[in-house]
């Protein structure tokens, strides 16, 4: 059952990032990243993670992409805003997706999959009490630096948002 | 289509046509031919005699088809046949709107039965775990499954012994060992999911369908008119389904200009979130489809997305009313999600926890252990989250991106036929949800106005196993609290849209930078000092200071209650001299 499951969900995120990548319409590619956002978070869910999946939807599906949506639909020129990449920015696309897919496979099957410790994390499903715990006590630092270089940003966005007085 | 219609929309039907009779003969033929067989098989298969010889796994496919299914048929033929039958033949002796009414009343006293039938048939299957018998070794399986629980496990554990009176087979009592082939796929989990699908597919369906007949009445009522009166039965009830059978038929466009794909998508991504929300939703302790322990995040998640389908409606439709209407949502939604999550954070401080279930219980204790009464900042928080709420499920006063007065219909111009429906499902089960997020998080959930423990002055232990239940349902917990308060939170989103004016844009993202916000933030940091210092560190004058405002704020409302009270009664006095009923009164040809 999982399985299947699995299968499905994978398929859902794989078939909607191919849809990112090959579609030419900026809307439809949205589209697409909405099916990749909610087919890993369904896997997240499958996984027991039931805290990281809301999160996912949440601020990605719910948030980001609604606000890149916004985006697109303020500053495009016409209903049928299209991809029309240059040849340099084809190569170095190209290029960047290269090094980031071997980086990606290299760390998969580096990482120690079997060792005892990813084992305990594989089987036991943390409590969202933990989470926030372990943000509170054990992660403090990179927590509140996380949240002061967040109010950096909303700071700037404001001073660039404003209106010349 | 032209000769089927909807017998109980007619008005006057002259009489009924050779056609119908026959159908409805069909109708009584049918159920009379199920009951028989379905009779005679449960004669066959379960003889009073030598009962327990007979219990063998194989027979599960034949019983459930046999036995069981020519009654679900009679009970469904009969039922069909009379409604439609009584209606006709006797509603127009007896004035018809009554029939209605009972018709209407019999639904509503229906489905709590059922409610009832279900909470004690899955509180069976859920005590199963306790049993030390598994699978008979002397069964044999018709299909290779694993399965835990035998036909003749769960007859001799749950059944044998307890006399079922059965009227249908003569009014003998029986231990029916019919019923421990019935309950035997209940232990598969895949099929309690089905189960609970259905009710929440079946919920779904029948929330927008009253909530728009009632919708209109109070719009009626509250413009000094009567409402839908005199099409569909006993005050219009039937509209709403006539008004789906018409979508269903009406033509179908798909604007030639627009984006055909991502117009036809645009109605699922409204609709399937609002129903995956229900999946998180609690109703009464047990009764959610997954128990998650972060429900709140799960729900707000889902009525996030929700969103997309409307800018993606807007944006396909490729027409410049649908585009206004789906940047306003987005703006609109994006900015009221913020004093939205956090409003909820309030409710989950004060009770310590993240999951619905548990903050629920924590208001066990009568109505006024209800959050919303906690403190001052609780009560605050409730109109911030509803206001929020309001605003991104885009109802009145903030249904801008529908706004029929400057936007033609918004999003939804270009939309017709069902999947201009499919957004509405969407907008009514998000409004529900919104309703039992409210009730959940700051009425009390699923508990009583009283204190759990007054159930046990009712009860002593020769008590009758049905009143007993009965008595903890009405003054302990039951799913129907849930769903009568979530309702009257429904019902506030309908008197508000049809009290309030609809606001203009730039007033409705005022009111959220600049008024919610920095409200809320102000609320979030006086209830963390609340909770530290009144309830965990209890200093003295702080916990005074709540008490004066507490009591400051209890005889306000009193003195409100009662001012609303007299200005009602003088309406109420006055009717005739209010401007409404004259307008009435003074219509031409009057």
């Amino acid at each position: 059952m999982e399985d299947i499951a699995f299968y499905i969900f994978a398929g859902v995120s794989l078939f909607s990032a191919l849809v990112i990548v090959f579609s030419k319409s900026v809307i439809r590619a949205a589209v697409g990243l909405l099916g990749t956002l909610g087919g890993v978070a369904c896997l997240y869910f499958l996984a027991d993670a039931n805290l990281l999946g809301a999160i996912q939807l949440i601020v990605y599906a719910g948030g980001t992409l609604i606000l890149i949506v916004f985006g697109i639909m303020l500053t495009s020129q016409s209903p049928w805003a299209a991809f029309q990449p240059t040849k340099f920015q084809a190569i170095a696309a190209t290029i960047i997706g290269l090094i980031l897919a071997t980086g990606i496979i290299r760390l998969v099957t580096m990482a120690p999959w079997k060792s005892r410790a990813a084992e305990k994390l594989l089987t036991q499903s943390p409590a969202v009490k933990d989470v926030g715990e372990s943000l509170l006590t054990t992660y403090l630092v990179p927590f509140e630096v996380a949240s002061v270089l967040l109010l950096v940003v909303m700071i700037g966005a404001a001073y660039l948002a404003r209106t010349e007085k | 289509m032209a000769s089927i219609t909807l017998p109980w929309v007619e008005r006057n039907p002259e009489r009924l046509s050779s056609q119908r009779r026959t159908a409805l003969w069909l109708l009584y033929g049918l159920a009379f031919v199920s009951l028989l067989i379905g009779l005679a098989s449960w004669m066959w298969l379960a003889p009073m005699s030598g009962v327990s010889r007979n219990l063998a796994d194989w027979k599960i496919p034949f019983v459930l088809l046999l036995a069981i299914g020519p009654l679900v048929g009679f009970v469904t033929f009969l039922t069909a046949g009379l409604v439609v039958s009584f209606y006709r033949l006797v509603g127009r002796i007896l004035a018809a709107p009554w029939v209605a009414f009972i018709i209407f009343i019999g639904a509503i006293v229906g489905i709590i039965l059922l409610v009832w039938v279900h909470a004690e048939i899955f509180a069976f299957v859920h005590s199963w775990d306790q049993w030390d018998i598994k699978r008979g070794a002397d069964t044999i399986p018709v299909v290779d499954i694993h399965y835990d629980y035998s036909v003749r496990a769960i007859y001799e554990n749950g059944i044998k012994g307890q006399k079922l009176p059965l009227p249908l087979v003569g009014g003998v009592c029986v231990d029916a060992p019919v019923l421990s082939y019935v309950l035997w796929p209940l232990q598969f989990k895949i099929v309690r999911d089905l189960v609970a699908v259905g009710g929440i597919i079946g919920f779904i369906s029948i929330v927008p369908g009253f909530g728009i007949w009632w919708e209109r009445k109070i719009a009626g009522r509250m413009q000094s008119r009567m409402g839908p009166m005199r099409a569909g039965g006993w005050h219009g009830w039937a509209q709403s389904a006539a008004d789906g059978i018409k979508l269903i038929f009406k033509e179908d466009y798909v604007p030639p200009t627009g984006d055909g794909l991502l117009f036809r998508l645009a109605p699922y991504f409204a609709l399937v979130p609002a129903i995956c929300a229900f999946i998180a939703l609690p109703f009464a302790g047990a009764w959610v489809f997954r128990d998650l322990d972060v429900a709140l995040l799960f729900i707000l998640a889902m009525l996030g997305v929700e969103v997309m389908g409307v800018i993606l409606a807007g944006w396909a439709s490729n027409n410049k009313w649908s585009v206004y209407g789906a940047m306003r949502e987005a703006c609109q939604m994006v900015s009221y999600e913020i004093p939205m999550g956090m409003a909820l954070l309030i409710p989950v401080m004060t009770a310590g926890s993240l999951n619905l279930g548990a903050i629920a219980e924590a208001q066990g204790g009568g109505f006024w252990t209800w959050f919303i009464f906690k403190n001052v900042w609780c009560f605050a928080a409730f109109f911030i989250y509803y206001c929020a709420a309001l605003a991104s499920c885009k109802r009145a006063p903030f249904d801008l991106p529908e706004s029929e007065s400057e936007l033609v219909a918004g999003f939804l111009t270009e939309y017709s036929g069902f999947r201009w429906s499919l957004f509405f499902f969407g907008e009514y089960a998000a409004m529900f949800v919104i309703a039992g997020l409210a009730t959940i998080l700051f009425l009390g959930g699923w508990m009583s106005p009283f204190p759990a423990e007054w159930a046990d002055k009712f009860i002593s232990p020769d008590t009758n196993y049905f009143i007993k239940s009965i008595i903890r349902g009405v003054v302990a917990a039951n799913p129907l609290w849930f769903i009568a308060k979530a309702t009257f939170m429904f019902f506030l989103q309908l008197w508000i849209r049809w009290t309030l004016p609809r606001i203009r844009i730039d007033q409705v993202l005022y009111a959220c930078v600049q008024v919610l916000l920095p409200m809320m933030m102000a609320v979030l940091l006086c209830n963390t000092l609340w909770i530290l210092f009144v309830d965990y560190y209890q200093v003295g004058w702080m916990m005074m200071l709540d008490k004066v405002i507490n009591w400051i704020l209890a005889g306000l409302g009193v003195i409100v209650t009662i001012g609303m009270l007299a200005i009602a009664s003088f309406g109420y006095r006055h009717n005739k001299a209010l401007v409404g009923t004259m307008a009435v009164d003074q219509l031409p040809g009057k």
